[in-house]
């Protein structure tokens, strides 16, 4: 099945039970998936999204892993550059950080340094964002950091149905995937056909379309974006929201169409404004649609700072729905 | 054992007595819904926080883990400034900006609670080399359970301080899980002090939740590092109270350790030790009591409390 909407069957299911079906789907279709993290067998995870793996497939592919994030992850690495598919589960963005030299020194170097011979079909899924005062070492979004280095892929999806699509296609890509989930995003809920399907890597979704501006968000700012495009509308401004949902790669087609057509644009990015991916798709907007653009690309990001415990400051750090409802009235009026 | 006096195991009491009681408060004031976020508490543990901190002087350093609030108060923190903290209030330790997890003191020496796992172990290494190169005889004790002795910032840390023979005492709080998964699961040898040993640092396992034994070993540690002698080891064999987190059940610890340790309780044990010093049970309650109104104080002064304004805040962060 692809994405086209001829009428399926569908169920609505939560984010975390999209990504539960498609690790089982993979483990059933090819023997050497396998998943590892801390507490993600008998505990099924702390986010509940390997839940059941483990009666199904056994602690031969379902691993509980000691506190070792950059031993577990190298071996990760080691697992598929001999042949394997793990998928390996950090619990938090943050503790990525403990393994960037098996990510971004080794899994995203061998295929390169080797001429080719070498291949890492491993996928790194982990969860970022912030939500529910978790404060500054359990908040961050942390993107940039993976969408900077040659040789990774970098997918974030916004909702239940993209979250299954894209995992099953991450694990079986034949290079490695950092798969990005977003903490307050597991339990919502959308429509997720009963057959099978897969998102290709690379292909960005019109997740509402409009005539009057292009709002490109990703991750836990797609729904805040839907939701300020509501409220636009009733405000007579037609909004028109584009999720990447894979940020390597980029689909830029479909962005720059939509802003062709919109030629107004704001982007909207949880992570902290400086040094964003939202400034690298707002320097290819203006490099390649510059002369469509009727007013400055805007960029409504996070303040360049760590995230507070206390919970009314953890709100005022990221874009909230007014937030972007005020920064697109802005983009538009300004034309 | 050597003789105590009443004073003495009083407060080390006292202390415990505090650590176990702002756990259960606290813990019905995130029920209420007046704390959010993570909130792990220390409860069960008491006696080993209790134990190494009496045995350091207040210009020493200590780390401490997510796990952190017991180790703040046996280090002397303020009951009102660590409720008015896990409640995101202006009169925190952190002004409300880092929350249970980080709750630290840098004006005394505590050097910080940690969100990540072994991340607080080089940094004591840190502070006990800067201690050195400045030519102070202080001693730095840093905290890690058993799930944390497994990460490399843990291990290389303990090498560090056993190559450059710095004072430094790691204490391991074996509390036998790292959130469900138990010790034997995780590693290959279960003896955490042997850690040590494999680094050429004097080790030795004992009963966590026994005060004096804690206390003991490390006043006898402390001494040795202030002499030149360190690093060493200590790992304490302990058990959680309850589950992880405030929110987990803690249902796959099993109800024979659960019940031998509800026997072995740190408190319990250091009840009878005032008794057998001589303490009526009159006077026990009367030291209860003065703690309980301390914390009920606490509580109220922490939910009174402001939060930092939206102003305030802004001005902070100006510059990052
Ligand atoms: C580097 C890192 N990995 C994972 C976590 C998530 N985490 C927080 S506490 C914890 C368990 C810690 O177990 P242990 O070290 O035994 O400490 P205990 O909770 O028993 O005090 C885990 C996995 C973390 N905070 N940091
Ligand atoms: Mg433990």
């Amino acid at each position: 099945m692809n994405e086209s909407n001829t009428a399926v069957a569908t169920r609505e299911i939560m984010y975390r039970e999209a990504l539960n079906e498609a690790l089982k789907e993979e483990m059933r279709r090819n023997p050497n998936v396998f998943v590892m993290g801390e507490g993600i067998a008998e505990r099924g995870g702390s986010y509940k999204v390997t839940v059941d793996l483990l009666e199904e497939f056994g602690h031969k592919r379902v691993i509980d892993t000691p506190i070792s994030e950059n031993g577990f992850t190298g071996t990760g690495v080691g697992a598929a550059l001999t042949g394997m598919r793990p998928v390996v589960e950090i619990l938090f963005i943050d503790f990525s950080l403990l393994v960037l030299d098996q990510i971004i020194n080794q899994a995203a170097k061998f295929k390169f340094m080797s001429g080719g011979t070498a291949r890492v079909p491993m996928v790194l899924r982990t969860q970022g964002g912030v939500g529910n005062g978790l404060a500054a070492q359990h908040s961050q979004s942390l993107e940039m950091l993976f969408y900077h280095i040659p040789g990774l892929r970098v997918v974030m999806p916004s909702d239940a149905y993209d979250a299954k699509g894209l995992l099953k296609s991450a694990i079986r890509c034949d290079d490695p995937v950092i798969f990005l989930e977003h903490k307050l995003l597991y339990m919502n809920k959308t429509d997720v056909p009963e057959e099978e399907y897969t998102i290709p890597l690379g292909q960005a979704k019109v997740k509402k379309e409009g005539k009057d501006l292009t709002i490109i968000a990703w991750s836990g700012m797609v729904p805040k974006a839907l939701e300020a495009a509501h409220i636009l509308a009733s405000q007579g401004i037609d909004a028109e929201v584009v999720d990447p949902r894979t940020l390597v790669p980029l689909d830029k087609e479909t962005i720059l169409n939509s802003v062709r057509k919109t030629e107004h644009v704001l982007i909207v990015q949880e992570a902290v404004r400086r040094g964003g991916v939202a400034s690298d798709i707002s320097s290819i907007i203006q490099e390649q649609a510059f002369d469509y653009l009727d007013a400055p690309v805007k960029i409504l990001g996070g303040l360049n700072i760590p995230c507070p415990f206390n919970l009314n400051l953890e709100e005022l750090i990221i874009p909230q729905v007014d937030d972007i409802v005020k920064a697109a009235k802005e983009v538009v009026y300004k034309g | 054992m050597k003789k105590y006096s009443i004073d003495f195991l009083s407060s080390l009491y006292t202390t415990m007595y505090k650590i176990r009681n702002f756990e259960e408060q606290g813990i019905k004031l995130y029920r209420q819904g007046h704390i959010r976020g993570y909130f792990h508490p220390y409860w069960g543990e008491e006696a080993i926080a209790t134990g190494v901190c009496s045995a350091m002087n207040p210009d020493d350093y200590i780390t401490s883990t997510h796990r952190g609030h017991g180790h703040c108060l046996a280090w002397g923190a303020d009951l009102n400034r660590m409720f008015a903290e896990l409640l995101g209030k202006k009169a925190g330790y952190c002004k409300g900006l880092g929350g249970s997890m980080h709750i630290a003191d840098y004006s005394k020496g505590n050097l910080g609670a940690n969100g990540i796992v072994g991340s607080g172990t080089p940094i004591a290494v840190g502070a006990a080399l800067g201690a050195s190169i400045r030519g102070e005889k202080k001693v730095v004790a840093t905290f890690v359970s058993d799930g944390g002795s497994n990460i490399g910032s843990f291990l290389e840390g303990l090498n560090l301080a056993a190559a450059w023979k710095l004072p430094v005492i790691f204490v391991i709080e074996n509390n036998q899980y790292a959130v469900s998964t138990p010790i034997e699961d995780s590693t290959g040898e279960t003896q955490l002090y042997k850690r040590g040993i494999g680094f050429g640092v004097e080790s030795v396992r004992i009963d966590g939740n026994d005060v004096l034994q804690v206390y003991e070993t490390a006043k006898a540690f402390v001494d040795r590092c202030r002499k030149g002698e360190g690093p060493f080891l200590i790992e304490a064999v302990t058990f959680r109270k309850s589950g992880h987190h405030v929110n987990d059940p803690g249902l796959y610890l099993p109800k024979e350790k659960v019940e031998y340790y509800e026997k072995h309780d740190p408190l319990k044990i250091g009840a009878e030790y005032l008794r057998n010093a001589g303490l009526s049970d009159e006077q026990l309650a009367e030291l209860q009591d003065k703690v309980m109104k301390e914390i009920k104080v606490a509580v109220d002064f922490a939910v009174k409390g402001e939060e930092m304004s939206k102003e305030e805040f802004l001005n902070f962060v100006e510059g990052y």
